[in-house]
């Protein structure tokens, strides 16, 4: 019998077998809800380029998917991204990394990526913790989890990134967890289809990392947590923070049109009389 | 809207940031990011000026890692690019410089230096980041850096920046100084048609990427830029010939290190440029950037006045004209080094000159301060 393909192996590097990722790790999840997403809408990989980060969700794209890959330097996915969006405007630009990468080190340049409002798809693997160096405390990390750098439990409120970005000016910015496949599917499709800066922040189980200090458990457990504790964004709006604490906000918290910076670049190089695109023909 | 043209052939008087701004225009920059930074803004500014009428773009970004993170990106997405900065803003940069060099990215830099470390002083000139461009980031590589000594030279070396990074596929730097990027001088701008550009070669698109070599190829291999159906792995984690991540292999590691090096290395007689003017048994006065103009000063003042003395002025700073420093240490009796810095090339100089000629270091006496012709005559005088 012939063995079966993956439907979605067509879009990955024929040499990689395997990935650097954890067993019950949430990375397959989420690299399988962004190649779904771009099948669903029959896009081509050749009109892509992703960019990463440095950490686990960094090597979702780099190397696997069979498209264009820029593996960068650690916190700095969306400024690479920004250069080669202005560079070729007529490209898919997508950042995978994790929230280490993008809202601490990288902090600054997501909030500037989506104020300028230039049309870069992100999508913020958020485990809550640093998993490639070992478990350190992360922006996201919850208060008073007791990590191997905050060994007397976190005294540091986490950051809620998705909320920093719709602040920041992002027209399109939705939270789902690797509990919901579908609706994390369904707004990359969203984040891609939209004209400007869109960040689809995954909250993804790390059983291995976060695990050990949350005691959480096993990867089935984590996707338990999440649905048990999962409560959309419109059901909570109306609840104190109290009746909040410990639930995961999911659902898309803005979906809006605004002017998108690298068509306002074509159209000023258009009235300028020039060639659209900022490309070296040979 | 009001098209903003570049200056057009012929001589102007302008400023040497203004004059390199032009010269980038000139070379085909069509993609320029920077962080406003003193006494570098000028050229930013009228870069923003002149990109959109030109076919390119601007983007002023957050800070300087974003500015060379995004001129690195769109150096991938097919466009010839460039950042512009100061002291503080090259500290900043120096992990995606190394970045730059690692992924063999074709890229110019300009640092127009200023008095350091630290924040320093804006507006006065120290060639104080000679070392920190070939050494700034970690590890070890190989650069290109060039130095002018006038407005012209901003004009002219900016051009040759853009066609050497394009040429040999990695980050090219312009090591100004406050002094050069605020003097006005005659500038000549010549007709674009007698500008020769040269662009990187790209492969031919449908090859398999394992089949490929875009990497790690001394003889420079083609660059898969984005967008053009390559299906490019870009790393700048220890990679093969094809690009793949290696963290494992010895020879994949000592190959990531070492072509790179090789590549520019090998090429040093095409890269490395001096001027010089010396003759046997002369004291040879040994310059690069601003403080040139005094020892060329000097060199006349002196002549005259019946001093055995020559010039040497090293155009290209790294890859470090070390042949032509030892070829001239072996005519001369000694050499006298003239640095705007505390002495950052002479150990360099000296390595290569020392087991030929009495070797010595004329600092300034106040920095930022260029020495006086006279003050150079004086001190070869008195230390003879």
């Amino acid at each position: 019998m012939d063995a079966i393909e993956h439907p979605l192996r067509k879009y990955t590097r024929p040499h990689v077998t395997r990935t650097t990722t954890c067993p019950g790790c949430g990375n397959g999840i989420v690299a399988q809800a962004i190649l779904r997403a771009i099948d669903e809408l029959g896009l081509e990989m050749d009109d892509f380029v992703f960019v990463s980060g440095i950490g686990c969700s960094a090597w979702i794209p780099s190397p696997l998917f069979a498209a264009d890959t820029l593996h960068t330097t650690h916190g700095r996915p969306v400024a690479f991204a920004t250069g080669v969006k202005l560079g070729r405007p007529d490209m898919n630009v997508m950042v995978v990394s994790g929230d280490g990468d993008l809202t601490a080190i990288g902090g600054n340049h997501l909030i500037h990526a989506a104020r300028k409002n230039i049309d870069l798809t992100v999508v913020l693997v958020n485990n809550g913790i640093y998993g490639m160096t070992g478990g350190q405390t992360a922006p996201t990390t919850p208060l008073g989890l007791t990590t191997i750098t905050s060994p007397y439990g976190t005294m540091e409120h986490p950051l809620d990134i998705s909320a920093t970005i719709v602040a920041a000016g992002a027209p399109f910015v939705a939270r789902w967890t690797t509990a919901h496949p579908r609706q994390l599917t369904r707004s990359i499709k969203k984040g891609l289809q939209k004209k400007g800066f869109a960040m689809i922040e995954a909250i993804s189980q790390c059983p291995v990392q976060f695990g050990r200090v949350s005691k959480l458990g096993k990867a089935t457990d984590f996707l338990q947590h999440y649905k048990k504790n999962s409560i959309s964004f419109s059901k909570a709006s109306g609840l104190s923070r109290e009746e909040l604490a410990g639930r995961i906000v999911i659902g898309e918290f803005v979906d809006i049109e605004k002017p998108e910076l690298s068509s306002q670049w074509m159209d000023l190089k258009h009235q300028m009389g020039q060639e659209a695109q900022c490309h070296n023909k040979q | 809207m009001k098209k903003e043209e570049r200056l057009p052939a012929g001589a102007h008087f302008i400023m040497g940031n203004i004059a390199l701004a032009e010269g980038a225009i000139a070379a085909g920059c069509n993609f320029v990011s920077g962080y406003p930074i003193t006494p570098a803004s000028e050229i930013v500014n009228r870069l923003s000026v002149l990109l959109p009428g030109a076919g390119g773009g601007f983007l002023q970004t957050e800070d300087e890692i974003s500015a060379i993170c995004a001129a690195i990106g769109a150096s991938w997405a097919g466009c010839k690019a460039m950042t512009a900065t100061s002291g503080p803003g090259f500290s900043l940069m120096q992990e995606n410089i190394g970045f730059a060099v690692a992924t063999e990215t074709p890229l110019v830099i300009v640092d127009v230096q200023r008095l350091g470390p630290s924040t320093g002083v804006p507006s006065v000139g120290v060639a104080g980041d000679v070392i920190q461009a070939a050494r700034g980031s970690h590890g070890d590589y190989q650069i290109i850096a060039l130095s002018p000594e006038s407005p012209q030279e901003m004009f002219d070396m900016t051009i040759r920046a853009f066609n050497l990074a394009e040429t040999y596929r990695v980050p090219v730097f312009i090591l100004a100084d406050a002094f050069i990027g605020h003097m006005r001088e005659q500038v000549v701008i010549p007709a674009q048609d007698n500008v020769s550009l040269l662009n990187r070669k790209i492969p031919a698109p449908g090859t398999d990427p394992m089949s490929r070599q875009d990497f790690l190829d001394p003889a420079v291999a083609p660059m898969p830029v984005f967008g053009r159906g390559l299906k490019a792995h870009v790393t700048s984690s220890c990679h093969d010939k094809n690009g793949m991540r290696n963290l494992s292999d010895p020879a994949s590691m000592h190959a990531f290190i070492m072509k790179p090096i090789e590549k520019i290395l090998t090429q040093r007689d095409r890269i490395v440029e001096t001027e010089s003017d010396y003759r046997s048994g002369d004291t040879l006065l040994v310059s690069y950037g601003t403080v040139s103009r005094s020892a060329k000063a000097a060199l006349a003042k002196g002549r005259a006045a019946g001093f055995k003395i020559g010039l040497l002025r090293l155009k290209t700073i790294w890859p470090f004209a070390s042949k032509e420093i030892e070829a001239a240490a072996q005519k001369v009796k000694r050499m006298v080094v003239l640095e705007n810095n505390t002495g950052q090339l002479f150990p360099y100089i000296k390595a290569d000159a020392a087991a030929y000629c009495r070797v010595d270091f004329m600092g300034p006496r106040i920095l930022g301060q260029i020495p006086d012709p006279d003050d150079v005559l004086k001190y070869i005088q008195e230390t003879t």
